[in-house]
């Protein structure tokens, strides 16, 4: 068991949920409630990683972090080390093929909050904070948890994206998906299996720790 | 004091005026589509129409000229939603308190008490709206509505969603709390039996345009126009043309093809005009055959029944004039009437429309428009 990958996947998961749920709160809830030019584009866009192989995501997020682009000679000038190939730049490209697993559940929450119960919340005179704390986030907290628990089983199980973005620096970006496939390649069939079947069982708890955690109180 | 006036050409046309004073409830009838929720909406702000100007207590809440336009939340509008659009997640406790406004906890807990028992659900305070049933649901909104202290309680079809028994209890317990009401009460409905049975005043609504006002009686005896007759249900209408006014007899005296005909004075209407006019159905009184009376000199018609619906107790009963078989007279006959006169298909039956209850309408002389009218069950004739 590669304990060190274990923890990286962890930390990279929750990292990514910690940034992109809260975010995702507010893109999400904008997106079901707003009717613009160029949504369905929007729309589209989001959910794209859902579609495109991860090696192509993987290569232009690759790309778009390499130091020849103005993202990566960016970060490198402000941080002093490249963005590809590190946890930072892993992260990054970890916020972006989450998107759908993030925004689609919450956004698919938000809708189903019916317009007149928002519309009862503003005449009982409450706030657009009040609303939002009060109403609107418990009806749709089924599907902030779906979308903060899918988000995590993702990042922890993600495996094209993360190597070529991160490629497979141990303590850096080896994750544990990483680490399965490099045990592998080294016939270490054991310890392959030994994680294979931790993300087995980590899968079967989040799942249904989700349906538990976003089951309807009303 | 409301005073609403609203118009738009789209996306929905409105042309709306309207006002109610405190403790007065006005309620807004229209067949289905015809924008009475859309002008609720907007008077509690939810909606923001092209023009109009809302004034509640001498308070602007919306005029498009001056570019005002409080938001909802800072109007003090107790709303309750056609499906009462309650909080399902929070008790009906805190359903009423989200609504009563800021202040010490005490005494908002105080407040949010005395509205749940003024609407009889003191002791449900714990449940969840889905614990609820269909009539307790629409009391928890009321409740949540009038939690606001609201300057301004409107009502959008709030019986609509519970069944016969439950929505005759519920008109009692609001015709009982409205007159502890001291702001005006709008109430939509597409239902006419409603409106009569709680408006003080009644404002018939159709295609966004506000057609009359006044009171359920006054609309039902007097409508404006053949439109609005249509809308309140009257069936009895008709076109005769004015042949003379007797200021001194109070009387206008019409010719209904070839049958003279009483009307009360109604001078408005130029001799020699062709108009339509209507009759309510109590208005139609049934010569006995057994026993003739008096009130049989007051414009007899000599009829033959075309068609006897029975509906419970009562049957439902149209006529053919004689002298105008191209028109009809429809009125309802308690069963026991009905037969002790054999009322039967294909019999004649004599009738008396009294000279008050004729009233000359304006509008187009169609006899048919194309419109649903408003539900509504007609009185009873009763023979004299």
């Amino acid at each position: 068991m590669d304990w060190e990958a274990l923890r990286l996947s962890l930390l990279l998961a929750f990292a990514t949920g910690l940034v992109l749920i809260p975010a995702g709160v507010m893109v999400a809830r904008g997106l079901a409630y707003a009717d613009f030019r160029g949504k369905s584009i929007v729309e589209a866009a989001i959910a794209i990683p859902l579609v495109l192989p991860p090696t192509v995501l993987g290569y232009y997020l690759l790309t778009a972090m390499g130091g020849a682009s103005p993202l990566g000679a960016f970060y490198e000038r402000m941080t002093g080390s490249p963005l590809a190939f590190s946890f930072e730049g892993l992260l990054v490209g970890s916020l972006i093929f989450n998107l759908p697993f993030a925004l689609i559940p919450m956004e698919r929450a938000f809708e189903s909050i019916p317009v007149e119960v928002r519309q009862a919340a503003e005449c009982c005179g409450l706030s657009w904070h009040r609303t939002m704390w009060r109403i609107e986030l418990p009806l749709a907290w089924p599907g902030i948890v779906s979308a903060l628990v899918m988000t995590i089983a993702h990042t922890v199980g993600e495996f094209g994206v993360v190597l070529m973005v991160g490629g497979n620096i141990p303590g850096e970006t080896r994750t544990i998906a990483i680490s399965i496939y490099d045990r592998v390649q080294a016939f270490d069939m054991g310890a392959a299996g030994a994680m294979s079947a931790f993300l087995l069982v980590f899968s079967l708890v989040t799942l249904a720790l989700t349906s538990r955690l976003s089951r309807r109180v009303w | 004091m409301l005073h609403v006036a609203i118009r738009q050409a789209s996306p929905i046309a409105l042309d709306a005026s309207f006002s109610c004073r405190n403790g007065e409830t006005l309620v807004l009838v229209g067949p289905s589509g015809s924008g009475k929720s859309t002008i609720l909406k907007t008077i509690a702000g939810i909606y923001r129409p092209a023009g109009g100007r809302i004034e509640v207590d001498g308070d602007v809440w919306f005029d498009s000229a001056a570019g005002v336009h409080v938001p909802a939340r800072r109007r003090r509008a107790g709303l309750v939603f056609q499906s009462y659009a309650l909080f399902p997640h929070l008790t009906v406790l805190s359903n009423v308190l989200e609504a009563v406004p800021p202040g010490p906890q005490r005494r908002r807990s105080e407040r949010a008490a005395e509205v749940l028992a003024s609407v009889n659900l003191a002791g449900l305070e714990d449940r969840r709206p889905a614990q609820l049933s269909g009539g307790q649901q629409q009391r928890v909104a009321l409740a949540r509505a009038l939690a606001r202290e609201p300057a301004v309680l409107l009502l959008d079809e709030p019986f609509s969603a519970v069944d016969q028994a439950t929505r005759e209890r519920l008109y009692e317990e609001l015709a009982n709390l409205r007159r502890q009401l001291k702001m005006p009460v709008v109430l939509v409905t597409h239902s006419l039996q409603e409106g009569l049975l709680l408006a003080d005043q009644m404002c018939v609504l159709h295609h966004g345009t506000t057609l009359q006002t006044g009171t359920p009686q006054d609309v039902m005896t007097h409508p404006q126009s053949v439109e609005v007759a249509r809308l309140v249900s009257l069936k009895n209408i008709c076109k005769a043309t004015v042949r003379a006014h007797d200021a001194a007899a109070e009387r206008t005296i019409l010719d209904w093809n070839g049958l003279q005909l009483e009307a009360g004075l109604q001078a408005q209407s130029p001799v020699g005009a062709t108009v339509s006019w209507v009759v309510p159905a109590g208005a139609i009184l049934l010569h006995r055959r057994d026993r003739p009376s008096h009130g049989e000199r007051e414009n007899p018609v000599p009829c033959e029944v075309r068609r006897c619906i029975p509906m419970g107790d009562m049957v439902q009963i149209t006529l053919e004039p004689i002298h105008a078989r191209s028109e009809h007279l429809a009125t309802t006959l308690s069963v026991h009437v009905a037969a002790r006169n054999q009322v039967r298909v294909g019999e004649s039956a004599v009738v008396s429309l009294l000279a008050s209850g004729i009233h000359l309408l304006a509008g187009p002389q169609s006899p048919r428009l194309p419109y649903t009218p408003l539900h509504h069950h007609a009185p009873g004739a009763t023979p004299r």
